[in-house]
């Protein structure tokens, strides 16, 4: 019984290291769908999150050298993957909403650019800095390790879960947390949801639609390419590695639908997503293939989609103009 | 006078029908726009910009050769970008011909390996094309049924549709359909599973460049194309003229995933020669944006598919003779899709500046 225990609790640990990339890029396209905006580009904003971001980190380290303080090293990384991301989704945002091109399309436009960004990146540091692109012992430990003393993640069976986790873990629970009491008890918030579920009417109380959905089709963006970032620093172990984070950002847009729009189920629905992605690895039936153990998440997503939409429950649905352009003069 | 205030520096109208020839010179400037940008980004990774858009295009078109790798990446996009046209026109954003590619390569390859020794080529071939169609045709159908009877978001769920099938590739490869144990590798096809080679590339440009033509006129002198081009329009007026909106969203999904289907069947019998998980490769994508900027015209499908071909094939010259990473055509193809996803909008609006509206005003 002990035995399955911490079995159990192992695979709740690593569930939690695979699903807090998810975790961030998710709550990132909640706020950007929130507000209208279906950016498909996530993938690629999130490639471009990895590679800025390691790059970042890569050259303070080596500007830096022993010197190197871990606290800004973590900085620099989220900066850079949240600037990477803002800008990617500034290009979406500028299309879609003052050139009013189409949603889909530019989206997909956006993953192309950023998976050919990041990958560009992330080769060309490799060529230039002769081979290897990695970052020190001392720093990684920053971006891996728990920030909670030893003692505390000594505590018998929930220690490690609770306090074992990397710092992007915790920095994710407050944002999700922040993200819920920002949606749903700011005047702001409700301000931005109305943007989405109906852009005219929005517009005819006054509220600057087009500066919402920039903000936080933006804001979004940066917070998706941070999870990103994540990936490579926590799971890819500050290496580059595009086949890893390859379909990451598509599963993120994958667990928006599955969690609801909701950003504190995202916490959870990004833990089971975690779990999902690397089951196959713990836990393995003679009878299910391991590979068809990969394609569950989406199963799952499919599975919700479906259900919610037969259900048609009010609270439960994608916003209502949700990938649909709005534009005063159109009416 | 005060009121002159109110009036914003820039307004915007709507503008239609703008001459043909300007249309097309807005385009191409896009295009030369975006080629410039690209340049730019060259010459940030440190390679003239000059000298590589010009190993980029002799690595594309300089010879025979690689005319020919050039056409064999072309084909699956343009086929793919006349499968999506009509969902697109009817505004059902059908996002999954990625998966409905590799559905439709699935079924196909299944009888080239084990039907390979029991048919004559010819007739293996057509029920390996068959078999494509009516998969990938399958594959659609199923997120259109929900769209038609619950309104279930196709969009996300044509997405998601791609990832479990493509999983489903990957099951084969290490499992049922594993040729060498322990090699994820699928077998070869039998030789008479292959597409006969017409002027060195293997038959499928030509298939592709028939349904240029069947898709053309099916869009723009058929009953069904007129159906769908209404309910692209308003789906509300589509009803009330009678149409059974749900069984058209069916049907055009179907045929959609039916061609994406062929495409699989095209790129695993004659491109790969074998099926793996990626053997869609990123063209069901690719060739949304194909077929969007086209303005869903199967004639500029054949241009622009044409275009990206170029600039992906040049880009692997470009790696090999300056040691750019292939990556950078990826680049390129999205500033270019930028750029011309943003100048629609100068085509579809114009700009009045605020003077200029006075003068307008004084004039009228």
């Amino acid at each position: 019984m002990g035995n399955f225990l911490s079995l159990f609790l192992a695979l709740i640990i690593a569930a939690i290291t695979y699903g807090t990339p998810l975790l961030f890029g998710t709550l990132g396209e909640i706020l950007t769908e929130k507000s209208g905006s279906l950016n498909l580009g996530v993938e690629g904003i999130m490639f471009m999150g990895g590679a800025l971001g390691l790059g970042g980190v890569f050259y303070y380290e080596k500007a830096a050298g022993a010197g190197a303080s871990g606290f800004v090293a973590v900085g620099i990384g989220i900066l850079c993957a949240f600037l990477a991301g803002a800008l990617a989704s500034l290009i979406f945002s500028f299309l879609t909403i003052t050139l009013r091109a189409n949603q889909n399309v530019t989206g997909l436009a956006l993953s192309i650019f950023g998976t050919g960004v990041g990958q560009f990146v992330g080769e060309y540091m490799r060529v230039r800095e002769n081979g290897y692109i990695s970052i020190g012992n001392a720093l990684k430990g920053f971006f891996q390790n728990s920030p909670f003393p030893a003692a505390l993640q000594r505590i018998p069976v929930v220690g490690g879960v609770l306090f074992g986790n990397s710092v992007f873990f915790y920095l994710g629970l407050i944002l999700a947390a922040g993200m819920f009491f920002f949606l749903n008890r700011t005047r702001t918030g409700l301000y931005l949801r109305s943007v989405g579920e109906s852009p005219a009417t929005a517009d005819a109380a006054g509220i600057a639609v087009e500066r919402y959905k920039y903000l936080a089709t933006v804001i979004g963006g940066g917070i998706s390419a941070v999870g990103g970032m994540v990936y490579i620093m926590t799971i890819a172990g500050c290496v580059w590695n595009h086949e890893g984070l390859s379909g990451v950002g598509w599963l993120a847009v994958a667990l928006v639908i599955f969690c609801m729009w909701r950003p504190l189920s995202a916490i959870w629905g990004s833990v089971l997503f975690g779990a999902l992605m690397i089951l196959y690895l713990r836990l393995v039936l003679p009878f299910v293939p391991t590979q068809l153990y990969k394609i569950l998440p989406y199963v799952v997503t499919v599975i919700v989609l479906i259900v919610s939409s037969m259900r048609n429950n009010k609270e439960k649905q994608p916003p209502a103009s949700l990938g649909l352009a709005y534009f005063r003069e159109d009416r | 006078m005060n009121h002159e205030k109110k009036i914003p520096l820039i307004r915007l109208a709507k503008r239609d029908g703008m001459e043909g020839w300007k249309v097309w010179c807005i385009r191409c400037g896009s295009i030369l726009f975006a080629l410039l940008l690209g340049a730019l980004v060259m010459g940030l990774a440190g390679a003239n910009p000059v000298t590589a858009y010009g190993t980029m295009i002799s690595g594309a078109l300089g010879k025979k050769s690689a005319i020919r790798q050039t056409v064999k990446i072309a084909v699956p996009l343009l086929g793919c970008a006349l499968a999506i046209a009509p969902c697109f026109k009817m505004r059902f954003w059908n996002i999954g011909a990625e998966g409905q590619i590799t559905a439709g390569a699935i079924a196909a390859s299944y009888f080239a390996l084990f039907w390979a020794n029991r048919l004559p080529s010819p007739v293996l071939l057509l029920v390996m094309g068959l078999a494509g169609a009516l998969a990938g045709g399958l594959w659609a159908l199923i997120p259109a049924f929900f769209k038609a009877k619950w309104n279930t978001n196709e969009t996300l769920f044509t997405l998601m549709m791609n990832y479990i099938i493509i999983g489903v590739v990957r099951w084969l490869q290490g499992g049922p359909w594993e040729g060498r144990k322990g090699s994820q590798i699928i077998p070869q096809f039998d030789e008479a599973a292959c597409l006969p080679r017409v002027l060195g590339v293997h038959c499928g440009w030509i298939i592709v460049l028939v349904l240029v033509v069947f898709m053309h006129i099916y869009m723009n002198h058929t009953k069904h194309g007129y159906e769908i081009a209404v309910i692209g329009d308003s789906i509300n007026t589509a009803r009330y003229a009678g149409m059974n909106v749900g069984r058209v969203m069916m049907r055009t999904m179907f045929l959609s995933g039916a061609i994406s289907g062929i495409v699989g069947f095209i790129v695993a019998s004659g491109a790969n020669n074998t099926l793996y998980d990626g053997v869609a490769g990123g063209v069901g994508f690719t060739s949304i944006t194909v077929a969007w900027l086209s303005q869903l015209n199967a004639f500029a499908m054949v241009g622009i598919s044409g275009l990206l071909a170029v600039l992906s094939k040049g880009a692997e010259t470009l790696q090999t003779r300056m040691a750019v990473p292939t990556s950078i055509s990826d680049i390129i193809t999205g500033i270019l899709l930028f750029c011309m996803l943003g100048c629609e909008f100068f085509i579809n609006y114009k700009l009045i500046f605020r003077g200029a509206g006075r003068k307008e005003a004084r004039h009228g």
